[in-house]
């Protein structure tokens, strides 16, 4: 069944005729060509697929492309600005080397965005299991906590 | 945060230089192979065995032909003249027969062996239409008794899963001298024994293994994205051995990978099934794995039981060490499979000690279970294991301090010819475990137990004083060994006209920085900045050859490579520079990025001679060929033999088994480091691998059915944040011997010396209950039902 869908993706207007069924992930990977954002699991588990909507962190695999109607949606795509000037958060974990294979990277990002906006000051215990929701293999999570520290820093000033 | 966005000259070796790769992987803009999209693209699916172990009586594919969407359906039965996937490494037994080698089918032939085991590919114009149709396949199955323990598959009476292997059985191989093990035993003060399980992990890299396969009738030309770790060896695997291709007519591309912690080493049925069916459909194929299919079907790591023993003096100096091993191999022997547990595993055993006789025997068996293969450390945290565990024991037994006895028998003498094969040629094992030691603030252990037994917690402390053999090695030794691949590395670089320089190396990196560490090697060495150089890997369209990232070798081997093609470029940049300046070519000397005659001032810039080099008006053509571009192939004359020891520190609550890691130290030496931001991120990774191991991983297949019962990340524990500490590491340097660059290695220590350290500390913690023994992983059910066995009363 084909839907229309319109909603705002990375600050621009979008709109398209769907496959009703269509997850808001497959959505902005295969009808966007936004592919920053990752498939890693199928039970929601690994967070690779986050995305804010709305302003707030959600797993993209989890939700339907029709369920963003009308709504915003920032992708790791959307974060920098204009000149290329990275987001706070994206230069902490540039500067703390929180990523490695960087696969999980953008949804970690994400998450970790949402999380500051949540908790501006948040103790290591509050990271840690705020990020319980994404899983990084390559990490160990270390530079990751120490990332979202100094993103957080940075996103306050 | 002590680190640099860029840096110039020499400085570039040892500096924490920020991380080229990360700008595409933090804006989006990476490229891994399932965001490749080809015009004309269709999708496969791939239809599994439901059943562990069943007879095939027919596949009727009629109805999922005609489904809606389907491009083509192909089973076992029409892959003509397609071979079984090969085994890259022929072990030879104690019976002194090569060992059991059954068919590795790409897709079933007539018999499925694992829940997974591919049955069919069904290509559609997309993923939704590939499934509906896979759903009309008919497949009439003739369901067999199953078997997944290794140890039970070779009881009389088990399940035959190959009529090339009776008995289930592999082979059965040793090492070492049996007589002097017995003899030593004979005279021993103490002996310690062990029964220890190995438990099966699930690699579960983030990104799912996937595929893009293409076919191109103009030129009869193959191209292949691919989650790999090694294209070259992939390529070669599969056009030579499998598909009979011509080489030259298969491109491999691995584009950024998203880990691969060994699981993406491997030639699997699933590319190969695609490329194959590119042609015949002439279509592109797409194929990205759901997680579920990842639990299923990539090759799984360790599954190990194993009976160790070791003989001490009155002193608590190791006498011998005996090990009897029965490993997994699954269902099928994936592509490095065999020398996993023998060559990678028994030639480890004797760790950091002087142990003078060791005998390990090994007995490798075929299950009804995904493949088991290399996985991050592969054979060396086995080993690491066995040793360590035990040596913690015997320190339990004979009361002597876990560092004392450790340093009772530590090699001190240089090069060291080990029991079991291995030649050490540089350590110092007590500079790394006494920097732990002091790190960890053992010292103040008693303490913080004393703290925590007032709250009700056990408190425990565990070493493992590690070492492990990288770099793999010399082909001619290896070659002996069984190998049926060369273990060099290839390297080129291509200095262009205006001097900046491309690395073309035959290393994949899937999360390790070497377009970083390498263009830092190259940048100290010619004295050109760092941002005028980048480094190209995983094509096998761009890169001369490769053999790949696994066993901790990029940078000792593949950065040796490319060392040694940076000598060619400067010997030749020489010749050039004693033209322009008239002097002789003995006379240049070449430092900080300059061509300088010996003794004055007279100099040219590296940029110069580039420029010489490719615009030759004034050049000594008759003598000389324009151009600087230089290969260089690097095989290693000896493995590289990174060790340390690592301290973890655990806190268990005895009413509900949990145990929390409190703080884990890891003292470490790898040689020389370019990178010190990137090895202690490596560190970090292979630590948090090893405590999921040690606490939380655990891959279970159903003993009576063969069902796998971890298969997703809900039912099969990954570590998270919220379960790691943080971590305490730091680095000693004794340089390694035989590479210019002195490195030795440093992606799988973290997961080498981890799990024995963690489960030496829950031990220890748990000693004052009476807990004796307990296998990985410490759950808290293990833990808690351990407590309540030992103290049935309590």
């Amino acid at each position: 069944m084909s839907v229309s869908l319109a909603l705002n993706v990375n600050g621009k207007p979008v709109s398209a005729e769907i496959d009703a069924r269509t997850l808001l992930v497959d959505f902005l990977r295969n009808n966007l060509a936004l592919t920053g954002t990752h498939v890693g699991c199928d039970t929601a588990q690994c967070g690779a697929c986050t995305v804010h909507l709305d302003g707030q962190a959600v797993k993209a695999c989890n939700v339907l492309a029709l369920q963003a109607n009308g709504r915003a949606v920032v992708t790791i795509e959307g974060l920098a600005a204009e000149d290329g000037a990275l987001h706070p958060m994206q230069a902490a974990f540039r500067a703390c080397h929180a990523l490695q294979c960087g696969f999980c990277t953008p949804g970690m990002v994400m998450s970790a965005i949402d999380l500051v906006n949540r908790h501006p000051n948040a103790d290591e215990a509050t990271i840690r299991a705020e990020l319980e929701g994404n899983i990084c293999r390559c990490t160990g999570y270390h530079n990751i906590v120490k990332a979202v520290r100094q993103g957080a820093a940075e996103m306050g000033r | 945060m002590g680190a640099n966005d860029s840096t110039g000259i020499a400085s570039a070796i040892g500096q924490p230089v920020l991380r080229k790769e990360d700008a595409r992987f933090l804006t989006g803009t990476g490229q891994f192979t399932d965001d490749v999209t080809m015009t004309r693209q269709t999708h496969a699916y791939f239809l599994r065995s439901p059943h562990a172990h069943a007879t095939i009586r027919a596949i009727d594919v009629k109805k999922a032909k005609a489904a809606p969407g389907v491009v083509g359906v192909f089973t076992g039965a029409d892959l003509t003249g397609v071979n079984g996937l090969p085994c890259g490494w022929l072990i030879t037994g104690t019976d002194g027969k090569p060992m059991n080698e059954p068919p590795h089918p790409v897709l079933a032939q007539g018999k499925v062996r694992y829940v997974g085991d591919a049955v069919a590919i069904v290509v559609a114009e997309s993923i939704d239409q590939a499934k509906d149709a896979a759903e009309q396949i008919e497949v009439d199955y003739d369901v067999l008794a199953s078997v997944v323990s290794s140890v039970d598959a070779l009881k009389p009476g088990a399940p035959q899963i190959h009529e090339q292997a009776p008995g289930n059985r592999c082979y059965t191989w040793a090492l070492g001298d049996k007589a002097a093990v017995d003899a030593a035993f004979a005279k021993a003060a103490h002996v310690t024994k062990l029964d220890l399980v190995n438990n099966r992990l699930v690699p579960n890299a983030i990104e799912p293994r996937a595929a893009l396969a293409s076919w191109s009738r103009a030129d009869d030309a193959y191209t292949l994205y691919v989650t790999s770790q090694n294209p070259h060896v992939e390529r070669l695997l599969m056009t030579a051995f499998v598909l009979g291709l011509p080489e030259h007519k298969v491109r491999v591309i691995a584009p950024d990978v998203g880990g691969g912690f060994g699981s993406k080493i491997y030639l699997y049925p699933e590319e190969t099934a695609m490329v194959w069916a590119s042609k015949r459909v002439n279509r592109p194929i797409k194929w990205a794995a759901e997680r579920s299919e990842s639990f299923l079907s990539d090759a799984h790591g360790r599954d190990h039981v194993t009976h160790a023993e070791l003989a001490l003096d009155k002193d608590g100096k190791f006498l011998a060490l005996r090990v009897q091993t029965t490993a997994n191999m699954g269902a099928y022997l994936s592509t490095f499979a065999s020398c996993i547990p023998t060559i990678l595993y028994a030639t480890l055993l004797a760790g950091q000690y002087t142990t003078p006789a060791i005998h390990c025997e090994v007995t490798a068996v075929f299950t009804n279970t995904a493949p088991v293969d290399a996985y991050r450390g592969a054979g060396r945290p086995e080993a690491t294991y066995v040793v360590e565990r035990i040596v913690h024991q015997a320190a339990v037994e004979t009361g002597i301090a876990q560092d004392e006895l450790r340093r009772r028998n530590f090699i001190r003498e240089f090069p060291y010819q080990t029991p079991v094969a291995l030649n050490y040629d540089i350590g110092n094992y007590d500079q790394t475990l006494d920097a732990a030691n002091e790190m960890a603030d053992v010292a103040g252990f008693a303490a913080r137990k004393a703290e925590a037994k007032q709250r009700g917690k056990l408190r425990g402390l565990g070493y493992a004083s590690y070492i492990e053999a990288c770099g793999l090695a010399p082909s001619n030794i290896a070659g002996a060994l069984g190998a049926r691949a060369g273990l060099f590395e290839a390297g080129e670089v291509r200095v262009h006209p205006t001097g900046s320089v491309t690395v073309f190396t035959g290393s994949h990196s899937h999360g390790q920085g070497h377009e970083t560490t390498f263009a830092q090697v190259v940048a100290a060495r010619l004295g050109v900045p760092v941002d005028n150089v980048d480094v190209v890997h995983g094509d096998t369209g761009r890169v001369p050859f490769g053999m790949g990232t696994y066993g901790s070798r990029s940078l000792s081997v593949g950065g040796t490579a490319i060392v040694k093609a940076l000598d060619k470029i400067i010997a030749k940049g020489k010749k050039i520079a004693a033209h322009l300046l008239e002097a002789a070519e003995s006379d240049i000397e070449f430092h900080d990025g300059k061509f300088t005659v010996a003794g004055t001032d007279r100099s040219k810039t590296f940029g110069e001679v580039a420029l010489t080099a490719y615009v030759p008006h004034n050049y000594p053509l008759d003598k000389l060929e324009p151009g600087l571009n230089e290969t260089a192939f690097y095989d290693p004359t000896n493995f590289t033999y990174p060790a340390g020891t690592h301290i973890c520190e655990v806190e268990v609550d005895p009413e509900t088994g949990v145990v929390q890691v409190v703080a884990f130290t890891a003292s470490d030496d790898f040689g020389n480091i370019i990178n010190p931001m990137i090895v202690e991120g490596q560190v970090h990774g292979g630590v948090a691998q090893g405590i999921g191991q040690a606490l939380l991983e655990h891959c279970v297949y159903d003993t009576s059915s063969g069902q796998l019962l971890t298969g997703s990340m809900m039912d099969y524990a990954l570590p998270r944040a919220d379960d790691m500490p943080a971590f305490q590491v730091d680095t000693k340097v004794t340089p390694c011997t035989h590479n210019p660059l002195g490195a030795k290695g440093c992606g799988e220590a973290g997961a080498i010396g981890s799990p024995a350290a963690l489960m030496n500390a829950v031990l220890d913690a748990l000693a004052p209950v009476g807990v004796t023994h307990l296998d990985m992983p410490a759950s808290p059910h293990r833990v808690w039902k351990a407590i309540r066995q030992a103290r049935p009363n309590a």
